[in-house]
């Protein structure tokens, strides 16, 4: 039984060296939210590993995607009742990441068919969100389109149909634009090599965007300990106003 | 430059340009320095506009009003123009309203209503409280014109609080009344601190004057007094039960604050009261009608999203 164990490993490794493989490397693996922190730019790169060396003849497609954190929200919409605009209809969504970047060497469309977009999630059209409530495909439509019109508007959904550079065929690089109100937590940069409407290699690199410093301490102790960040915050104002009182008196 | 501006706020979440937030606290600072006024009603709107997420920008509005109000009311209570006793009523429905209130703001926020009732509450007081302030403004100024003295406004409350039972005495404001009028005024109040993240001056204000009929020289004292007290209160239900108070962005607007009250404090002395009366109830009135345009001319985008609240 050895030997055919042997075998199969050995016809594994040759198929393996068939397939291409990705090397990805990232500007930073950690974003690291200071008071100075305005927004980042996220430089995913790397290269193509042909098997044999052999560079094919038709330019690669790749997809380079960084995937937020992923939280159950609600979106709503407005309609006009007696004149005034108020939140009438609401559809949650289980699964919406909080952020969504996706470039790629040309529009998605182009690169792969509707089932392999959806299956990967390449693409805004083709995250998965998993609406919560009972509703039909077309509101269900309506709904997600608005939500990513907004999270766009918010630059927390980003694509970037000709984002990707590949140089000779070999090596690839995309820069990701990372607004400032990024929410924190694990994020996975994926990087996708696309040919004939198929994924041919898959390669994933984790990434971490937290709070760092006086902000972490701050955020950590206004969550843990409400009420005494409460305090210092009426503690804070009080010797403000005092102060200012103070200056004003001797102006 | 940018990175001397930029600032991160840690409970926000969101980078803002410290400037612009202390400018903004400024020119609050210098009308509510001219008026008298707390400025909180113009805070929250002016942070919300600026694309602060309206739950942290009343939360912290709040916390801002808090300092802003503290030398002023310590002042008033040294020239003793605190009614101690019917700040402690008012104080005490203050508290009430505050956690009655807070208990509104989640239920109407699970509804996704939040915002069109902040809108609509701020509409409907600001216009009642600028319109009736207008129309007494130009009733002086006329009055002034033409030569006579101002109409002046006999001192007595309401019938309807004159029918509540339990009267009791407050001395300094010069009133026998049940302390259940004014237990309801500052829940009435708290209410507002809470969900509007507003001191509440511009209404209670009016209301000692000519729902309880208090001694004209106690009301702005008193007034400030249950503010300190019900901004405070507001500032630590916010922070133990949403996490909406940020610091940071309540002591930029603090900062400017400061500045812009000691400006306005000088210029209100240039201009004689009936005018800066009548700037204010504009003021007041523009507010509003900015507001409403807001409620009714059809929004740039219809949806929105909430996160985390189940």
């Amino acid at each position: 039984m050895r030997w055919l164990a042997a075998l199969l490993l050995l016809f594994a490794g040759a198929a393996q060296a068939q397939q291409p493989r990705l090397v990805t490397d990232l500007s930073q693996s950690r974003i690291d939210i200071s008071y100075r922190f305005a927004g980042a730019e996220l430089l995913i790169f790397g290269a193509i590993q042909y098997p044999g060396g052999v560079v094919p003849s038709e330019p690669p497609g790749i997809a380079v995607i960084l995937r937020g954190p992923v939280e159950p929200i609600t979106v709503r919409k407005k309609a006009r009742i007696a004149g005034i605009w108020v939140n009438t209809e609401a559809l949650r969504f289980e699964s919406a990441p909080g952020y969504y970047a996706v470039a790629t060497t040309k529009p998605v469309r182009d690169l792969l068919d509707e089932r392999n977009a959806a299956i990967y999630e390449i693409g805004l059209r083709h995250l998965q969100l998993s609406p919560a409530t009972a509703a039909d495909a077309e509101t269900t439509g309506r709904f997600q389109e608005g939500l990513v019109k907004l999270r766009v508007s918010e630059g927390l959904f980003v694509e970037q149909p000709y984002g990707v550079q590949v140089t000779d065929r070999i090596l690839y690089r995309a820069r990701l634009p990372i607004p400032s109100a990024v929410p924190v937590g694990n994020y996975q940069a994926e990087i996708y090599l696309i040919s004939d409407g198929r994924v041919r290699a898959r390669s994933t690199a984790p990434v971490i965007i937290d709070k760092t410093g006086f902000e972490r301490s701050l955020y950590v102790f206004a969550q843990d300990h409400g009420f005494l960040y409460g305090l210092f915050a009426v503690a804070l104002a009080v010797a403000m106003g005092v102060a200012a009182g103070q200056i004003g008196r001797r102006a | 430059m940018g990175w001397i501006v930029d600032l991160y706020l840690p409970i926000a979440e969101m980078s803002v340009n410290a400037l612009v937030i202390i400018g903004l606290g400024a020119l609050v600072g210098f009308l509510s320095g001219m008026f008298g006024v707390g400025g909180g009603f113009l805070t929250t709107p002016l942070l919300i506009f600026y694309g602060i997420p309206p739950a942290i920008a009343v939360a912290s509005s709040a916390t801002q009003v808090t300092g802003s109000s503290v030398s002023g009311a310590y002042s008033y209570f040294r020239r003793g123009q605190v009614d101690v006793k019917m700040g402690a009523v008012l104080v005490a429905g203050g508290l009430m309203g505050s956690v009655l209130g807070s208990f509104l703001f989640r239920w109407l926020k699970s509804l996704g209503q939040i915002d069109v009732t902040i809108g609509l509450i701020y509409v409907l007081f600001l216009g009642t409280v600028g319109g009736l302030m207008l129309k007494e403004a130009l009733a002086t100024l006329k009055a002034q014109r033409a030569g006579q003295a101002p109409p002046r406004r006999g001192r007595r409350h309401h019938p309807l609080v004159a029918a509540l039972p339990m009267k009791m005495r407050f001395p300094r404001s010069g009133i026998y009344i049940s302390p259940l009028a004014p237990f309801l005024v500052g829940a009435g109040v708290g209410i507002l601190t809470v969900i509007m993240g507003v001191g509440g001056g511009f209404i209670m204000v009016p209301a000692m004057l000519y729902l309880l009929g208090m001694a004209a020289g106690v009301v702005v004292g008193t007034s400030l007094f249950q503010i300190l007290f019900v901004t405070a209160a507001a500032t630590l239900l916010h922070a133990t039960q949403s996490q909406t108070v940020d610091i940071l962005l309540a002591a930029l607007l603090l900062i400017g604050g400061v500045a812009g009250a000691q400006l306005g404090a000088r210029a209100a002395m240039r201009l004689p009261p009936e005018k800066l009366r009548l700037f204010l109830a504009l003021l007041v009135l523009a507010v509003a009608v900015r507001l409403a345009i807001g409620l009714t001319w059809t929004p740039k985008e219809l949806f929105s999203i909430q996160t985390a609240l189940a």
